[in-house]
């Protein structure tokens, strides 16, 4: 019953928050409440380029990608931090940008599917691809692609903490990532691929 | 989700402050299970205090222990070189619980004051004694494979929902809190309580108390030690019985002998008489059964979970053989040894 009301979550927030303009800039205050109906000033570093934003506390992270920004890479499959389709890095890290209110992470750095490629060294790869990327175009590891930005951010963050090296640890840490399609094999392949590849560790580059 | 009016606090007295008289006010970390229930509508602050900023997010030597702050992520305390090596019971439960991500995100304060996943405190449209004191209990008689089979009451039979906690029952640790009233050590074993006739409180912090640490003691119980989770899946599932195990033995005769259950009670499940016939015994398999018998001797399982008495009868002789071996539960092969 849960899982069903997950899945058909409503994927637009009723309080579209389009346009962001900065009207009614409110600055936090540290101790200081911020009334329930008002919208504040962060500020953000989303795939490289400096925002400053406003929006009202309860927006996710995940709403503020998908419906002010338009960076709809970033999918919303649960929105209750089950299924992984909403992962990003904030500050390199990968989490589930659906549980992440947007206000809690100002200043932080963020990137998404749209920036990946961004983060190797050198600018793009071939294609202008992240060489996860690559990897998983190469290995077919993917079908409808839904959860395949959720899957890049985390594989590449998972990457980045360095722990799993075999392919039951990768499977393993790659658990937060459900794929209806069923492509686990693949996605797998994929990761070890990049993993295998010679000084890729350095390449994949964190957000900072 | 409703609407709240947010607080960041740049200092602990900030936080416990902005506490006061805030009606409905609760202190937001990780997050991850706090926005989730807030979604559903099963918790509606009327304020969020944002204490992510406080500087609680360093581990450090302390009394021959760990202080572990109340910001320090499960990830990276899971992976903290100490951690690992002193205390590697408590880095295997944490890294059984959750995902990557989630880990990522989750704090140690909010491990401790996360919330049941009955199925009927999340759905608003059942009765919950939890969520709504004196509504009833739709679980009861309901669908209860997930459920208590200790320590359970009329008014609620919901389980305490963490891997870490669970661990940290075994261990003994002590948790650090302050609060309107001032600072005050809880024993992590009074730190969660049993439903009785108030469920809605999942553990002992008064109104307006806040996590700050959570302090491992100096006793050496990474030799012997294991944490086994049985659940639905093999990763990213909640338990239905798991069990922390350490040891420490004097040749073949058990010296010390910590035993915790998670997935089976409102709190981590400790048994200190079932530990005390542990005690100056061969650690065998025939001993380890005599505890496990002792343990759910006092099981009384709801009408669809009488699976887990002996789930968890066998889960403490195998974990208990498992730390007397010294071949803890791997992470990442499942296999039961």
């Amino acid at each position: 019953m849960h899982a069903l009301r997950a899945v058909f979550a409503p994927t637009c927030s009723p309080f579209r928050e389009k346009p962001f303009l900065l009207e009614r800039l409110m600055l936090i205050e540290s101790g200081s409440p911020v009334a329930a109906d008002t919208r504040v000033g962060i500020s953000l570093t989303i795939n490289g380029q400096h925002r400053e934003l406003q929006v009202a506390p309860w927006t996710t992270l995940l709403d503020l990608l998908r419906e002010t920004l338009d960076l709809t890479g970033t999918k919303k499959g649960c929105d209750h931090g089950q299924c992984g389709a909403c992962t990003v890095l904030v500050d390199g890290v990968r989490v589930n940008s659906c549980l992440a209110l947007a206000v809690m992470k100002d200043g932080a750095e963020v990137t998404t599917v749209e920036g990946l490629a961004g983060l190797s060294n050198g600018g793009a790869g071939s294609n202008g691809l992240h060489p996860m990327q690559a990897a998983f175009v190469e290995h077919d590891a993917f079908q409808c692609g839904y959860c395949t930005p959720g899957q890049l951010c985390s594989s590449v963050g998972m990457m980045n903490e360095g722990h799993a090296h075999s392919r039951d640890e990768i499977r393993e840490a790659m658990s937060g990532n459900i794929c209806r399609c069923g492509a686990y094999t693949n996605i797998v392949d994929a990761i070890e691929d990049v993993m295998a590849q010679d000084g890729a560790a350095q390449d994949l580059g964190a957000a900072r | 989700m409703n609407r709240f009016d947010y607080v960041r606090a740049g200092t602990v007295a900030e936080a416990v402050q902005a506490f006061a008289g805030a009606p409905g006010a609760q202190f937001i970390a990780g997050g991850t299970n706090l926005v989730d229930l807030m979604k559903y509508d099963v918790t509606r602050p009327g304020r969020l205090i944002d204490i992510t900023r406080l500087p609680l997010g360093d581990i450090a030597e302390h009394d021959g222990g760990l202080r572990v702050g109340a910001l320090v992520t499960n990830a990276n305390l899971a992976y903290d070189a100490r951690v690992r090596s002193r205390y590697p019971l408590l880095a295997d439960a944490i890294l059984a619980g959750a995902s990557g991500q989630l880990r990522n995100a989750a704090t140690t304060g909010g491990n401790l004051n996360q919330r049941t996943r009955c199925y009927y405190f999340y759905d608003t449209a059942t009765p919950c004694n939890k969520r709504e004191p004196g509504s009833g209990c739709a679980a009861i008689g309901g669908v209860t494979r997930i459920h208590a089979i200790f320590g359970a009451s009329e008014s609620c039979i919901a389980t305490h929902p963490s891997d870490m906690c669970v661990a940290l029952a075994a261990l003994e640790a002590v948790v650090q809190v302050t609060g309107p009233e001032g600072d005050r050590s809880i024993a992590f074993a009074d730190f969660h309580r049993l439903p009785g006739d108030d469920p809605a409180k999942d553990n002992t912090l008064k109104p307006g108390e806040i996590v700050l640490s959570v302090d491992l003691p100096a006793a050496d119980l990474s030799k012997n030690y294991t944490y086994l989770k049985l659940r639905d899946r093999l990763s990213y599932a909640f338990a239905l019985v798991s069990v922390a195990a350490a040891l420490e033995l004097d040749g073949d005769t058990v010296k010390i002998a910590r035993l915790a259950l998670g997935g089976v009670a409102h709190k981590p499940w400790r048994n200190r008489q079932a530990e005390a016939l542990l005690v100056g015994k061969p650690a065998t398999r025939e001993t380890f059964q005599a505890a496990a018998d002792f343990v759910v001797a006092e099981a009384r399982p709801q009408s669809e979970n009488a699976f887990k008495v002996e789930l968890a009868r066998r889960a403490i002789v195998r974990g208990l053989s498992q730390a007397a071996a010294g071949t803890p539960q791997s992470l990442t092969d499942k296999r039961i040894q």
